[in-house]
């Protein structure tokens, strides 16, 4: 018995193997046509808006502008792996609900993975620090207020 | 009852938050086929022929679509029908859509878009509106006569009296530009013929009802046979009217030819290069004040490029008209404002709707012209603005709702401490980054008021178990629109809002309604709410009143129970059986028409709109003394809504409206060259990052509109038009410079 090779690439805890074919695939189009992982969505297609952002172990990546190939070997989290495997919601995303962050609603994927990795690293931030870091996410829907307020409200619930 | 008022709720946010929420490109149909659209290289050119043999021949393509294969009528429009869904004749601008190529997968589509080309013979072209209106000018329509799309005067009183009266006079131009709605979501659009025949439409379009018209009259079917579905939509701000109809038109009659779905989903650089964008205007103002600083005269010229073709710029110049003056009581005036076609991208509809350009002029003008009546701006404001029962430009009388200028006026010098800050202010002076505060104030008439009929529908049905199932021809932009209605409704039947299911409504189960525009979606499909609401209460106190020993009128629904003036009540689900055993429906619709209002077009005199809302923004900021960078610190809003209906959803609508203001006074503009856009994407075209904002205060005022059947007033667009003026104001009062041109922090 061979002992089974790891998966080429996990996506929301799951493994998968991917084909040669599927490696020279654009990482947004991958998860949105292959997989049925719409929430990542595609605003701009060059990196700017931040619309297609996923988490690379846990860091921001613009999907938009990446390869399958480029994150073999990593895991992956998008929008629908955020919330519990029973569907209750993280407490980030339950935050951008409660703080009227949410209008079109076509930034907040990426917004709150973006958020998330941000809040993993700097879990007690200044109204600034969050300023900064949803800095290069664009909406144009919310004047990013309440989106702050969501971020600093679920702050608490990344303290170990 | 539940937490109507204290924390955030939308129907759709826990959809929206998780991704589960499926927009248009999400969603695939079996033996789905991919659809792009075709440009040419030419500005204006004499359409010969689309040769697309080549890219007949690429793999996977199915049809390639041109003009020739409509079976309708292939010019639409909302005002003059001069916009060709594929071009035919010629190309008028250089995002004219020339063909259409339907392929198995969207990659195949777009390398074979490539190989299709496009001969035509190019026309000398036109692109600057004012030598548009030259004699001897290139036309854009030949069979328009000439460039002009349509001119509104407004005349009141005697101008030449009221300059001779004057003490003053102040003459300014100004400028505004191209201005990109960005919303986030690119055009998309998904069709199928059912197997009954109806053409069903999805896309992202903030107007199903002129979606289907496009439609139906492009594919020469009758309104009954197609059926446009709301589907969530990333933002529109106005901007998903004519293109996003024109995306869905074309996706049909690929649907239509090919007999499988189809699916059409823009690139953001097509969507930047086709779609319509903010009309820039040039604006020529003389105004004349007297020695007791009153303005007695404003004469003005406007200049809207219209670009190339009509859409709503008759609309969108009519409220400039209207709104002229800023919400000043001027009694004389002489205006014109002309809307041009030439040769560049067209414009139409966006969040403000002709408001915005006039702003950043009369806000500048009134403290220029206070400056030289010797008055403080905030002085002059409160000497001339209007009041309770003052006349408008149009000779309409402001009254039967709260005229509170003053009040929002007073609510954010006071909160800002705008005076003492005023004070601080540089004017060019010191050894540090300049500092100013500035505000601008506005009154804005409220929906589409006399420049179209204006109606909205709402169906409310109660099952028999007490579950609500509600419709609206409102439609859900992102704003909140289901959720504001699900409150309304909730608190007109007295029951919780997990009751209520917002029905995403098809252009066939409710009547036309109009485009959710103009501000227009609380006011008018709240009204038509409340109105089957008030239906449907009737249906259910009638059925159980005489049990409890009242009449019907005296009913009252709270709490999920009708109760009667003794005390005695009934569960709501109880009355609502009770109705359906006696065979009968607690079911309505409900219709607001909006109330009256005049226009004459010869004097530009009339009741222009059925209500006003009143609002004022302030804005403090730095100005880099070697970079001229400008840093906004804080910004404040105050707004008259009628009534909130949730709080949250207006919080968004303030601070949202207030940063797309800012980016329109800070940096935004569409750049263009010989007829090109060379803006195209969000790394040349660039719009507020979270980084760019400062902290926001909202203030709200609730002074219930009592022409409003829930109360509730407008928001979308009054928190959009007054951030470029105050910013203009605060750079002037920091660097003792005014700028005159939009944007204020254009790098000169």
């Amino acid at each position: 018995m061979k002992p089974a090779a790891p998966p080429a690439l996990v996506v929301n805890g799951r493994g998968m193997r991917v084909s040669a074919a599927d490696k020279r695939k654009n990482l947004l189009t991958f998860l949105r046509e292959d997989l049925d992982l719409t929430g990542a969505k595609r605003g701009c297609g060059i990196g700017q808006c931040g619309a297609c952002t996923v988490l690379a172990d846990n860091r921001p990546l613009r999907s938009c502008h990446a390869l399958v190939a480029d994150v073999l070997g990593r895991s992956l989290t998008t929008i629908e792996g955020l919330a519990a495997p029973d569907g209750s919601l993280h407490p980030l995303q339950q935050a951008f609900i409660d703080h009227g962050a949410i209008q079109c609603g076509f930034c907040t994927p990426g917004m709150v993975l973006t958020a998330h990795a941000f809040l993993l690293k700097h879990p007690a931030p200044t109204r600034e620090e969050a300023r900064k870091a949803i800095g290069s996410n664009l909406c144009r829907c919310t004047g990013y207020q309440q989106i702050i307020d969501a971020i600093l409200a679920a702050a608490p619930h990344y303290k170990k | 009852m539940d937490d109507l008022k204290d924390k955030a709720w939308r129907n759709d946010a826990a959809a929206k938050v998780t991704g589960r929420a499926r927009y248009t490109d999400d969603l695939k149909l079996p033996g789905m086929l991919h659809a792009v659209p075709v440009y040419s290289e030419f500005v204006h050119a004499r359409l010969i022929e689309v040769d697309s043999a080549a890219a007949a021949k690429s793999p996977g393509v199915v049809r390639i679509i041109t003009a020739r294969d409509v079976p309708g009528v292939n010019r639409c429009g909302q005002i003059l029908k001069d916009l060709h869904v594929l071009a035919d004749d010629k190309i008028r601008y250089n995002g004219d859509v020339a063909a259409v190529v339907v392929a198995e997968t969207r990659a195949q589509a777009v390398a074979a878009a490539r190989r299709v080309r496009v001969l035509a013979a190019p026309w000398p072209e036109v692109l600057d509106p004012e030598q548009a209106l030259l004699p001897g000018a290139p036309l854009v329509h030949e069979e328009h006569g000439s460039n002009l799309i349509h001119r509104h005067v407004i005349r009141r009183g005697d101008i030449d009296r009221g300059f001779a009266e004057s003490a003053h006079i102040i003459e300014q131009e100004f400028r505004t530009p191209f201005v990109e709605h960005a919303y986030l979501e690119p055009e998309a659009a998904l069709c199928r013929v059912r197997g009954d025949g109806i053409v069903e439409v999805r896309g992202s379009m903030q107007h199903p009802y002129s979606t289907r018209r496009f439609v139906s009259e492009f594919l020469g079917l009758p309104l009954a046979r197609v059926e446009v579905v709301g589907t969530p939509m990333g933002g529109g701000f106005g901007g998903k009217d004519d293109t996003a109809a024109l995306v869905c038109a074309r996706t049909a009659l690929a649907a239509l030819l090919t007999g499988r779905p189809v699916k059409m989903t823009y690139d953001r650089e097509w969507s930047m290069r086709e779609s319509y964008k903010r009309h820039p205007y040039l604006m020529r103002y003389r105004m004349g004040v007297g020695a007791d600083g009153l303005i007695k005269a404003v004469y003005v010229r406007m200049v809207a490029d219209g670009g190339a073709y009509c859409s709503v710029s008759p609309w969108v110049t009519w409220r400039s008209t209207v709104q002229c003056c800023g919400p000043y009581v001027v009694p004389n005036v002489d205006g014109e404002v002309s809307s041009v076609y030439t040769n560049n991208v067209f414009t139409g509809a966006m969040r403000g709707f002709g408001s915005p350009q006039v702003n950043f002029a009369i806000e500048q003008l009134v403290e220029m012209a206070a400056e030289k009546a010797g008055l403080s701006g905030v002085e002059f404001r409160r000497r001339n603005m209007v009041r309770q029962g003052s006349t408008t430009i149009t000779g309409q009388v402001l009254e039967g709702h709260v005229v509170s200028l003053s009040q929002v006026f007073d609510r954010v010098l006071a909160e800002s401490g705008y005076e003492e800050k005023l004070k601080r202010a540089s004017r060019g002076r010191g050894e540090d980054d300049y500092y100013g505060i500035g505000l601008a104030l506005s009154y804005r008439g409220v929906s589409l008021g006399a420049e179209g009929t204006d109606f909205c529908a709402a169906v409310v049905s109660v099952q028999y178990d007490g579950s609500v199932l509600l419709e609206t021809g409102v439609h859900e932009n992102g704003q909140g629109a289901e959720s504001a209605m699900i409150l309304i409704l909730a608190e007109e039947l007295g029951v919780e809002r997990g009751r209520i299911v917002y029905r995403r409504s098809s252009t066939s189960s409710v009547p036309d309604s109009a485009t959710t525009v103009a501000s227009r979606g609380t006011i008018m499909g709240g009204g038509a709410v409340s109105r089957a609401a008030a239906a449907v209460r009737l249906q259910m106190a009638g059925a159980i009143a005489a049990e409890l020993g009242c009449a019907p009128e005296e009913v009252r629904f709270a709490g999920g129970r009708l109760t009667a003036p003794n005390g005695k009540s009934v569960d709501f689900t109880e009355a609502a059986r009770r109705l359906y055993r006696d065979q009968k429906y607690p079911y309505a619709l409900g219709v607001f028409p909006a109330p009256h209002v005049t226009w004459d077009e010869h004097t530009g005199q009339g009741k222009a709109y059925f209500t006003w809302v009143y609002g004022c923004q302030a804005v403090e900021l730095t100005v880099g003394r070697r970079t001229g960078r400008i840093k906004l610190l804080n910004a404040w809003a105050a707004h008259d809504v009628g009534r909130a209906v949730n709080s949250a959803a207006l919080l968004g609508q303030f601070y949202g409206g207030m940063a797309m203001g800012a980016g329109y006074g800070l940096f935004e503009e569409l750049a263009m060259k010989d007829g090109h856009l060379t803006s195209l994407n969000y790394d040349t075209y660039r719009i507020p990052r979270a980084t760019d904002m400062p902290e926001m205060t909202a203030i709200i005022l609730e002074n219930r509109d009592p022409l409003s059947p829930s109360g509730a007033k407008s928001i979308g667009e009054p928190a959009n038009e007054l951030m470029a003026p105050a910013i203009a104001n605060a750079y002037f009062h920091a660097t003792g410079q005014r700028r005159f041109e939009l944007p204020v922090g254009r790098v000169r």
